[in-house]
C-alpha cells in the first residue's frame, strides 16, 4: 500500500511547525530587550508635584521640574491676559488649545487656562520645534515679539498664552494636566 | 576573495605548517604585499590607510578614556575634566579623542569627494561605495552619542536637539514620534539615564565600523582600485605590487597627516571645540546659540533650511541617503571626471555647495542665511538628481588614453591594449570620440 511509501515531504509539518515555534519565540524575546529602554518605574513614579503658587506677585514667572521637565508658572497681568483674549482663534498657526485638562478644545486663551483661574498659565515650558527652554520666565529675557517667550534656538515666538505665533514650532506650549487643591496651590500630574 | 593568483610561497617549515592549517599568512600577502594596485595612483588614495590609522586611534584612546570617565549625569562632566587635569597623560590623550574625531571626519569627507570625483562608486564598485556610506552613517552615530559624553552644555543641547527631530514623526502617526523620543531618552526629558545609554552604544558602534571596514576593504580588494583615469588594469605593466610602491606612499601620506593632527593637539586643542561645553549641563537653561560640532554643519543647514519640521528632517536624512543611490544615478560613459570637461565645473560647484552649507550651518536661521541655505539645499539634491543623470548622458568626454601606462608614460609605450577591448566595464568603453 502507498502508506507505506516514504514520502519525503511527509516531515515538512515538522520543519514548518519547528521554524514557526522559533520565530515566534525570538520575535517575543526582542520586545523585552526594546521596552527595557522606556522610561522605568522610577521615572513614572515622580509623575505628580505640587506647588504652592502665593509668592509668586503679579506678571512674575516661576519654573519648577515635573517628570524632568520645565514647567512655567506665570502670574500674568491683565494687559497680558487681555492681549491673549483679543486674538482670534482663526489668526493662530495652532488652532488647538493643547491643554491636557481640556483635550481638543480650541486654542483660545480661556481654554488654555482653568475656569475661575485665568491669571495663572501653566505650561511645558520646552519649545515644541526641538525642545530648547523658551527664553521669558526672567523680567530681563526677550520675550519675542508677542510678549511671551521667545526661543532662541531657531526662532519661535509665543504670545502671552503660550501660542505659537511665528517661528517653526509646529504646536502651542502643551499644558500639563493639573488641577487647583487650594486657591493658591496646585498639583500637576 | 582575491582576483590574482596566489603568489606566496611559505619559506621556512613553520610558516608550512601554519599555511597548511590557518593560511592567514598567505592572505595577508596576497592582499597587502602582492597585491596589484595601479600604478598612477596619487596621494588622494593614502586616505583610506589614513582612515584606518583615525579608527584604530579613536578605539586605543577611547579605551583608556573609558578607564577613568564616569557615565552619570552628576558625575560625567567631572570626570572629564579629571581626566584633563588629574589623570597621568591624561591632557594628551583625551584631546587625543576629540581632536582625532574631527580628524576622522576630514579624511573620511576628502576620501568620500575623492570616489565621487574618480567615479569609483561606478560598477563593479557600488557594494564597496554603499558599504562606505554606511560607515560615514555608523561614524556620525559614533560621533554625536560620543559629543554627548563630557555632559556640558552643548552635549546635552544638541542631544535635545536631535532626538527631538524624530518627535516630528507625530505629524504622521500622532503620538509615535513622541513615544520613540522618550524610548530613546528613557525617560520624558534627556538626562543622565540617556547619557548612560549613550555611552553604552558610543563604546559599541566602532566595533561595527571596525566590521564595516572589514567588508569595505574585502569588497575592494575585489574589484581592486579605481585610479585617476578610471580605466581597469588591463596588463600586468598597468598596476605595482602594493609592497613597497603603494604602501611607502601611504606612509608619507599618513605622516603628513599625523603633523597637521598633532598640531591642532598641541597648539590648539580646544579649537574646534565649543566654549558652551565647558558649561556643565544645565536642563534648564538652553544656551543662546546651538551649532553642533563642524563636521554636521552642513546637514544642519539643510535641517533648518527647510521651513517644515518633518520636511527638514527627511531633507537631512535623505542628504546622506543619496549618496547610496549615485551609482545609478550617474549615467556618464566614463568614469573620471578628469575626462569630463563639463561636469568638471558642477562637480566643483558641489565642492563648494557644501562648504557654503557648512558655513550658513553655523550662522544663525535668520533673513538672508536662510534665504541662502535654501538655495544651496536645493543645488545640493540637484547635483545628484538633475547633473548626474542628465549631464551624464549628454556630455561628450574627452578621449581616455589606451591604459594606465599610456597615462603614465605616454603613447608608444609598451602598452599593447590601445582600442577597448570587448567586455570592457565603464571607464574604457568604445572610445568615446568615435561616438
Ligand atoms: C569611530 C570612532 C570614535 C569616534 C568618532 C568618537 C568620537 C568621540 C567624540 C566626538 C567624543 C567627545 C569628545 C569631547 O568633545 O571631549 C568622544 C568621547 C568619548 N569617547 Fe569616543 N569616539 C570613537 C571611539 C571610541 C571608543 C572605541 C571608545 C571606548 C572604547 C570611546 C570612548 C569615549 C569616552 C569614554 C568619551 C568621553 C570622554 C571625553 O569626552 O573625552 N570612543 N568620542
Ligand atoms: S527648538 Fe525652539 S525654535 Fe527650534
Amino acid at each position: 500500500m502507498t502508506a507505506d511509501v516514504e514520502d519525503p515531504e511527509r516531515r515538512d509539518v515538522l520543519v514548518i511547525a519547528a521554524s514557526a515555534f522559533a520565530a515566534v519565540g525570538a520575535a517575543s524575546l526582542i520586545w523585552p530587550f526594546i521596552d527595557q529602554m522606556n522610561p522605568d518605574a522610577g521615572a513614572l513614579a515622580l509623575a505628580s508635584t505640587e506647588i504652592d503658587l502665593s509668592p509668586i506677585s503679579e506678571g512674575q514667572a516661576i519654573t519648577v521640574m515635573w517628570r524632568g521637565k520645565p514647567v512655567f508658572i506665570r502670574h500674568r497681568t491683565p494687559t497680558e491676559v487681555e492681549e491673549a483674549k483679543t486674538v482670534p482663534v482663526d489668526d493662530l498657526p495652532d488652532p488647538v488649545a493643547r491643554n491636557e485638562n481640556n483635550p481638543g478644545s480650541p486654542a483660545t486663551d480661556q481654554n488654555r487656562t482653568l475656569p475661575g483661574h485665568e491669571k495663572w498659565l501653566v505650561m511645558i515650558g520646552i519649545c515644541t520645534h526641538l525642545g530648547c527652554i523658551p527664553k521669558g520666565q526672567s523680567l530681563s529675557d526677550n520675550k519675542g515679539e508677542f510678549g511671551g517667550w521667545f526661543c532662541p534656538c531657531h526662532g519661535s515666538h509665543y504670545d502671552t498664552s503660550g501660542r505659537i505665533r511665528k517661528g517653526p514650532a509646529p504646536r502651542n506650549l502643551d499644558v500639563p494636566p493639573y488641577s487647583f487643591v487650594s486657591d493658591s496651590t496646585i498639583r500637576i500630574g | 576573495m582575491s582576483s590574482h593568483e596566489s603568489s606566496y610561497e611559505p619559506k621556512s617549515a613553520t610558516a608550512k605548517w601554519w599555511d597548511e592549517r590557518l593560511p592567514l599568512p598567505r592572505l595577508m600577502y596576497d592582499q597587502f604585499v602582492e597585491f596589484p594596485t595601479p600604478r598612477n595612483l596619487n596621494y588622494l588614495w593614502t586616505f583610506g590607510g589614513i582612515l584606518t590609522f583615525c579608527l584604530v586611534a579613536q578605539i586605543v584612546t577611547g579605551i583608556v578614556l573609558a578607564m577613568h570617565y564616569v557615565p552619570s549625569g552628576t558625575d560625567a562632566f567631572d570626570s572629564v575634566d579629571r581626566i584633563r587635569r588629574d589623570v597621568n597623560y591624561g591632557w594628551l590623550i583625551q584631546p587625543m579623542h576629540a581632536v582625532g574625531a574631527s580628524m576622522f571626519f576630514l579624511a573620511a569627507y576628502i576620501h568620500t569627494f575623492r570616489g565621487l570625483y574618480y567615479g569609483s562608486y561606478r560598477a563593479p564598485r557600488e557594494i564597496l561605495w554603499i558599504l562606505g556610506v554606511f560607515i560615514l552613517l555608523a561614524m556620525m552615530a559614533t560621533a554625536f552619542m560620543g559629543y554627548s559624553l563630557p555632559w556640558g552644555q552643548m552635549s546635552f543641547w544638541a542631544v535635545t536637539v536631535i532626538t527631538n527631530l524624530f518627535s516630528s514623526l507625530d505629524q504622521i502617526i500622532p503620538g509615535f514620534g513622541t513615544s520613540i523620543v522618550e524610548w530613546l531618552w528613557g525617560g520624558y526629558a534627556v538626562s543622565g539615564v540617556t547619557l548612560t545609554r549613550f555611552y553604552s552604544l558610543h563604546y559599541l558602534l566602532p566595533f561595527v565600523i571596525f566590521g564595516l571596514v572589514i567588508l569595505h576593504v574585502w569588497a575592494l580588494h575585489v574589484c581592486g582600485q579605481n585610479n585617476p583615469t578610471g580605466i581597469e588594469i588591463k596588463t600586468k605593466s598597468d598596476s605595482l605590487p602594493m609592497y613597497p610602491y603603494a604602501v611607502s606612499k601611504d606612509i608619507f601620506g599618513l605622516f603628513v597627516f599625523v603633523i597637521i593632527f598633532a598640531w591642532f593637539l598641541l597648539f590648539l586643542p580646544d579649537y574646534l571645540g565649543h566654549a558652551d561645553n565647558f558649561v556643565k549641563a544645565d536642563p534648564l537653561v538652553t544656551p543662546p546659540h546651538i551649532v553642533p560640532e563642524w563636521y554636521f554643519l552642513p546637514f544642519y543647514a539643510i535641517l533648518r533650511a527647510i521651513p517644515d519640521k518633518l520636511g527638514g528632517v527627511i531633507a537631512m536624512f535623505a542628504s546622506i541617503a543619496i549618496l547610496a543611490f549615485v551609482p545609478w544615478l550617474d549615467r556618464s560613459p566614463v568614469r573620471s571626471t578628469k575626462y569630463r570637461p563639463i561636469y568638471k565645473w558642477f562637480f566643483w560647484l558641489f565642492v563648494f555647495t557644501c562648504l557654503a552649507l557648512g558655513y550658513l550651518g553655523a550662522k544663525p536661521a535668520e533673513g538672508v542665511y536662510v534665504f541662502w541655505a535654501r538655495i544651496f539645499t536645493l543645488y545640493y539634491f540637484a547635483h545628484f538628481l538633475i547633473v548626474m543623470p542628465i549631464l551624464g548622458s549628454m556630455e561628450t568626454p574627452k578621449s581616455l588614453p589606451g591604459s594606465i601606462s599610456e597615462a603614465v608614460l605616454g603613447k608608444g609605450s609598451k602598452s599593447t591594449t590601445s582600442s577597448a577591448p570587448a567586455g570592457a566595464p565603464i571607464g574604457a568603453p568604445a572610445a568615446p570620440e568615435d561616438r
